[in-house]
């Protein structure tokens, strides 16, 4: 994170007021001591209700998510962090080059400014590393109890390419499956994040940008057939969802999905199964087989998918089903996780 | 990762399946007596390790699957209440009661928490004296011990606003009732790891001379139960009916005196009602008469509950051993774990959750 310096003491309050949500000199004053010293660039200077932006000719991808994360600060990142790397890679994965992004604010009353500079500056680190320019915004305040801290909603613009054809549709028997780095991170350190656990865990997330090493896997292998960014339901859920809708089965080799021995220590403690924990700065990509060990190696020649590795294959057999071959070589199911992912009793 | 891979070391582990199969001269029928080891026997496909020469058998060591329906629906009710704060272990959260379940009561305005240990609910009632602090005191001869100290502390610092919904259940008990019974298949027992860390083994030896079966303390990883399994069978062979430790880096034949002296302060031994199996005699513990200002279900009289179970679940000859989660006709189609109609389709050590979570279409494996 970017250091700041930290423009509170032209702010006549430390927490955030119903005011600053009510588009009187409190509004203003959020905008020109908070927003702008961060986020602002040519777009966002206007102060317009809107951004006028013009696009090379071509198609567009569009995409908006909310962030709703608790605690707001976590190893590894923001929720701010969160917003900006989040939505710039669900548009990478569809093979966009990330271009524009909004920002939406609620924020409850009360919340410490302090901790919105914060969060602020970290969401302006995100979109200088991601190359994208948060061109238009909105804030708004919401009485005390109604919201927990702050919520932020950002959507995204990107430039389609022309030379890939991305879908979750097209995995073909042979493609193999490629996972950018260690499965969990992100959903553990949440967890262990959580005051409540009582152990002690140094997971941190893995929250980042991935559109550069997509892009340029995309430049080396424009024959990929899929990518999905394993969020919410981990690993597990996007090979399900990929198999499902290309009517494919997915052989899983288990014991080639990298995750950190911390990461698994806790997932050993609370009963979860890594596959099922949420990423926030992996990918996972269906290539060819023929291009599969090109692809490896350009993800593993960034940072952020050093860790890279083949996990599994496309198969004729079990279609919409993924499989495993387990350390013992007997066989079992992959399945989804049935809603919130519950520490068993014993 | 230590004390872990060596237990999943795949060569020890296939080299044990291999010697199973070489001793075993029929087939033997075992059942692993915890939910914990039924999903890891799932999960690592160790059955299919097994060929012919032994059928695993899924016992009734599931917390979350045998509490009561009365129970569920008393805290389903007590969580409902105004000025409650309702603190449970995450899993029981899904486990379906008569009409709803606690993530239900928790959209609809109940203060419902999930804890880790019932010191965190003790902690709760601390930090709000103005609130009623209850904690669904689940599981096993395994949670007792923490369940117990919760509430020894809180009579120690005089805390009121603490009371526990207490729903303790024991394993010997239960192996008798299911060895007792007409349709027993069941010749020998992988006794759960955890269970006899605590209370240690004395009293299996009593259970495997009465009713002439081989009983095996064991762990959860596959080498664990592999190395179990090989001994139940090679008693079984021999017609040793004792009881042998397999799990020695965590089992002691007294288990843990400390923990052990602590449940029997705070709890005594009572009938208790399993779900999907009836009442079983002295199968329970219950709060001994100088804590029972601790027990929610007094405090907060619940009065006018009327269960029903679904017709259609099948779940109390599942938890016996006697009918394979897959075999039930409801299994996969009216009986999901997004729409479970018993708690053994619910929990994380439920058979039948284990069943469709891994082996679900077992044709096409």
């Amino acid at each position: 994170m970017q250091s700041f310096n930290c423009p509170l003491p032209l702010m006549r309050h430390e927490t955030v007021q119903m005011g600053h949500g009510a588009g009187g000199k409190l509004s203003r004053e959020l905008m020109q001591a908070v927003f702008m010293p961060h986020l602002g660039n040519v777009f966002l200077d206007m102060l317009d209700d809107q951004a006028k932006l013009s696009l090379p000719s071509g198609h567009v991808a569009f995409t908006t998510d909310t962030y709703v994360i608790s605690p707001v600060f976590f190893p590894g990142g923001t929720i701010g962090s969160l917003a900006v790397n989040g939505t710039v890679n669900d548009l990478a994965v569809g093979g966009a080059k990330p271009l524009y992004l909004s920002a939406g604010f609620v924020l409850e009353e009360g919340f410490p400014l302090a901790d919105l500079v914060r969060i602020v500056a970290d969401m302006a680190d995100a979109a200088r590393k991601a190359g994208v320019l948060i061109v238009t915004g909105d804030t708004k305040v919401v009485q005390r109890g109604s919201c927990d801290g702050i919520f932020i909603n950002t959507s995204g613009i990107g430039l389609l390419r022309d030379d890939v054809s991305l879908s979750c549709r097209n995995l073909k028997p042979g493609d193999r499956i490629l996972l950018s780095g260690t499965a969990g991170d992100h959903g553990m350190s949440i967890m262990t994040a959580r005051e409540a656990l009582s152990f002690q865990a140094d997971i941190a997330s893995d929250c980042a940008s991935l559109n550069r090493m997509i892009e340029s896997v995309l430049d080396a292998v424009p024959q990929v057939h899929a990518m999905r960014d394993p969020t919410r339901g981990g690993v597990a859920a996007v090979l399900n969802e990929l198999a499902s809708a290309s009517a494919a089965g997915i052989e899983l080799q288990e014991h080639a999905v990298p995750v950190r021995a911390e990461v698994r220590g806790a997932c050993e403690l609370l009963g979860i199964d890594p596959l099922h924990v949420a990423n926030e700065g992996k990918v996972v990509v269906v290539v060819p087989e023929p291009y599969a060990s090109t692809a490896l190696d350009v993800m593993r020649s960034f940072d952020e998918g050093r860790d890279a590795a083949v996990i599994g294959s496309v198969t004729a057999e079990h279609p919409g089903m993924v499989v495993t071959r387990t350390s013992l070589g007997s066989r079992r199911i992959v399945d989804l996780p049935a809603g919130e992912l519950l520490p068993r009793i014993c | 990762m230590k004390f872990i891979d060596e237990y999943r070391d795949p060569q020890i582990a296939l080299r044990l399946a291999d010697e199973i199969k070489r001793r075993a001269t029929r087939r033997w029928t075992i059942m692993e007596i915890c939910g914990g080891q039924t999903h890891s026997i799932m999960r690592n496909g160790i059955d299919q390790l097994l060929g012919d020469t032994v059928e695993m058998v899924h016992g009734p060591g599931c917390p979350v699957c045998v509490t009561p329906l009365e129970v569920i629906d008393q805290a389903h009710s007590i969580a409902s209440m105004p000025g409650v704060i309702f603190a449970s272990f995450g899993d029981m959260l899904r486990v379906p009661g008569s009409v709803s379940d606690l993530f239900t009561v928790r959209s609809r305005g109940g203060d419902v928490r999930i804890v880790y240990s019932p010191l965190e609910a003790l902690q709760f009632a601390r930090d709000n004296p103005q609130k009623e602090v209850v904690f669904l005191a689940v599981g096993f001869e395994t949670t007792a011990p923490a369940n117990a100290m919760a509430v020894h502390q809180a009579a120690r610092e005089g805390i009121d606003n603490f009371t526990v919904l207490c729903s303790q259940a024991l394993v010997p008990p239960a192996m008798r009732a299911i060895l007792s019974s007409q349709e027993n298949c069941v010749e020998g027992f992988l006794a759960a790891g955890h269970v006899c860390a605590v209370t240690g083994y004395e009293e299996y030896r009593q259970i495997a001379r009465d009713f002439h079966v081989p009983i095996v303390p064991t762990g959860f990883e596959p080498v664990d139960l592999l190395a179990g399994i090989l001994e139940t069978v090679g008693l079984l062979e021999d017609g040793r009916a004792e009881v042998v430790n397999r799990y020695g880096r965590v089992v002691s034949s007294d288990g843990n005196i400390r923990a052990r002296e602590l449940v029997s302060t705070v709890f005594e031994v009572a009938d208790r009602q399993w779900r999907g199996i009836g009442l079983i005699p002295e199968s329970g513990l219950s709060l001994r008469r100088e804590f029972l200002r601790f027990d929610a279900a007094r405090k907060f009289a619940v009065v006018h509950i009327r269960t029903e179970e679904s017709p259609l679940c099948r779940s109390g000859q599942v938890l016996q051993g006697n009918l394979k989660p897959d075999a039930c006709e409801a299994f996969g189609k009216e009986c999901t774990p997004l729409h479970p109609l018993g708690a053994t389709m619910v929990s994380s050590e439920g058979a039948c959750a284990a069943y469709y979570r891994y082996h679900r279409n077992s044709e096409l494996l």
